[in-house]
């Protein structure tokens, strides 16, 4: 379960549609709570490292824009929890070549773009085993 | 030793949810090993199904990548710090989709390019957008050699070769892909072996023929990518005209002495070389190689920069030499760099485009007169007349006005050195009253002093050998050296 709230959501969806036809990336800072809970305060835009042609279908972070990140986070006391990306044109499931390249732990939050217009937002974390994602629930963070 | 690893986030609960772990180990390969066999779970993370770290894992040691090393085998010493940093990566589509589009890579393949695949910026996808690609090399001489070489080996799929030209002895000090065996071979024959030898899993096609404005768009339709490795400035012309009217990239370089300079000309993406160069200097400002010598290495460097600029492009890269214009001055040791920039004006890129179809390059760059009438008669002997005339005794001046060391490698017995650069101050060295003959290496520079004279009023009668000191040792007296 990720906590990630409609502030949040919509500007990963407004990322999205601001780098159509393009896919947009970013991480996802908070923090790991119990029970494999996870609490995302912020987003954190990246710019996407993939050449011009390939940026249709992928998104590549680079270790050293995710280092950036991290020590970003670590700035505030937070942890990267996850990343977010676009599907442009595509439904908002992961991707064989999504699978392939994912991490355990982490939350993959995809939004599908579709025309332009940002449509479906799901977050999924990949099995330990490396064999499937799982679709996890999104949940709009308790005020205190 | 100790070696300190740190584990990213999202791989501490596969080692005991803790963020470093002290190893004993020489190298990085060992401790990655060690750290893997205390913690098993963590190897799927880190290394695919054949035993290869996978390319979204990157180690680090001391912050700098193992890949900007040695690799696995990049030595450790006491108190190194190895970090595992992920890159994150995905998209919406699986590799399997891109296969309908892209050739596939056979098993063999994939072992010679492993080098390539592991990297992200290549990968499984990017070497195969390599096999797709075809380039067009406009001559396989200095600049040619290293660039047909480097693109073979990175499996560019189709590769076409033009040159009309034969190899000969002198091109072997910077001309690599042809060997000493292939002294008095085609060049594009002898290009294709030693190609062939270095892959033999891509397409090689020749055109034996000098590029024309007849042949020229019908060759460039068939290939992505046009390399420009000529030496002259009409063919260059026509190269960049040709690209500019089919719409490819034209990868050019040029090579001079210690000097050289590259670019990508894209008229889609930014400046042509007309919009560097709108007009071709006066003929024979501009020395060639053959006049003005190359250092043999020169082109090896500078055409390996077109190779790299090649690839980059088959492969969708951002960073290519579009709107930059590359200077290297390889006996100062120097790379500079140019902002180019499309102007709106270029006659055959711009906004209003004066050209819009190929013309006559040789008469665009002066090479040949527009109209028969303008042309200042330049009086000529071959040189078996010369030798004639000499052999009966008339009287004739030899003026040589190559340089100080051309004289040293090679001269004409009974002649007088007075170069070009001073032929004017030194005109009362020569004696109007009788015939002179003047010569170079092979007839264009001894035709400038003649013209420079004359201009000067120079009173005596002067003729040109033909063909220079080289037609000399072809037709006279073979024991002078070529060069």
């Amino acid at each position: 379960m990720i906590e990630l709230s409609e502030q949040n959501q919509s500007e990963v969806r407004a990322h999205g549609e601001r780098d159509y036809p393009y896919e947009c990336c970013g991480l996802l800072v908070g923090r790991f709570a119990e029970n494999g809970v996870k609490a995302c305060l912020e987003i954190y835009p990246i710019s996407n490292a993939r050449e011009e042609v390939a940026k249709r279908n992928r998104f590549l972070i680079r270790p050293e824009e995710l280092m950036r990140g991290e020590k970003h986070a670590a700035a505030r006391g937070l942890d990267v929890v996850g990343f977010y990306h676009s599907h442009p044109d595509h439904p908002a499931i992961p991707s064989g070549y999504d699978l392939e390249h994912a991490w355990p732990v982490y939350s993959y939050v995809v939004v599908a773009v579709k025309s332009g217009q940002a449509e479906d937002l799901r977050s999924w974390e990949m099995q330990a085993d490396r064999s499937r994602f799982d679709e996890e629930r999104i949940e709009e963070p308790v005020q205190i | 030793m100790p070696i300190t690893i740190t584990i990213p986030t999202a791989l501490r609960q596969f080692a005991d949810g803790t963020s470093r772990i002290e190893v004993d180990a020489a190298t990085a390969g060992e401790a990655l090993d060690q750290l893997t066999s205390e913690h098993a779970e963590l190897r799927r993370h880190l290394y695919d199904d054949k035993n290869a770290l996978r390319s979204f894992v990157n180690i680090y040691v001391n912050d700098e990548d193992i890949r900007h090393q040695t690799g696995a085998a990049t030595p450790l010493k006491d108190g190194d710090t190895l970090m595992i940093v992920p890159s994150i990566a995905g998209g919406s589509t699986a590799e399997a989709d891109v296969s309908t589009e892209l050739p596939s890579l056979s098993n063999e393949e994939i072992a010679r390019y492993s080098r390539h695949l592991i990297m992200p910026e290549v990968g499984m996808e990017g070497q195969r957008k390599l096999k797709a690609t075809s380039v067009l090399m406009i001559g396989t001489g200095g600049l040619g050699a290293p660039t047909g070489m480097y693109l073979a080996a990175a499996g560019i799929g189709r590769l076409g070769i033009v040159d009309f030209d034969v190899v000969d002895s002198s091109n072997l000090q910077r001309q690599i892909i042809h060997g000493t065996k292939d002294v008095g071979r085609r060049k594009v024959d002898s290009a294709r072996d030693r190609l062939a030898d270095i892959n033999p899993h891509i397409e090689i096609e020749t055109y034996e023929t000098r590029l024309t404005s007849e042949n020229a768009l019908g060759l460039f339709a068939n290939y992505d990518i046009i390399v420009d490795g000529t030496d002259n400035f009409p063919t260059r012309y026509l190269v960049n005209d040709a690209c500019v009217l089919t719409g490819k990239p034209n990868v050019y370089a040029s090579i001079f002495r210690f000097e050289g300079q590259a670019s990508v000309f894209w008229a889609e993406r930014g400046a042509c070389y007309r919009c560097l160069y709108p007009e071709p200097p006066p003929p024979g400002l501009v020395p060639s190689c053959a006049e003005g010598g190359v250092l043999g290495v020169l082109p090896g460097i500078i055409g390996a920069i077109q190779a790299n600029e090649t690839i980059k492009i088959a492969l969708g890269a951002q960073d290519i030499l579009v709107n930059r214009l590359l200077l290297f001055d390889a006996w100062a040791m120097k790379f500079r760099e140019f902002k180019l920039r499309k102007d709106p004006l270029c006659p055959v890129c711009g906004e209003k485009p004066s050209i819009k179809e190929l013309i006559d390059y040789e008469q665009f760059c002066g090479m040949k007169p527009a109209h028969a009438h303008e042309e200042t008669k330049l009086e000529e002997i071959t040189a078996t007349e010369l030798k004639a005339r000499l052999d009966r005794g008339e009287d004739i001046q030899i003026i040589d006005v190559r340089e100080p060391n051309e004289y040293e490698i090679a001269k004409m017995p009974g002649t007088k050195l007075i170069p070009l650069g001073e032929v004017l101050n030194r005109m009362n060295e020569i004696d109007p009253s009788r015939e002179t003959i003047f010569h170079c290496k092979g007839g264009v520079r001894s035709g400038k002093a003649i013209e420079a004279l004359r201009g000067a009023a120079f009173p005596g009668r002067m003729v040109n050998l033909k063909g220079g000191i080289t037609a000399w040792s072809n037709d006279v007296d073979p024991s002078v050296a070529k060069y």
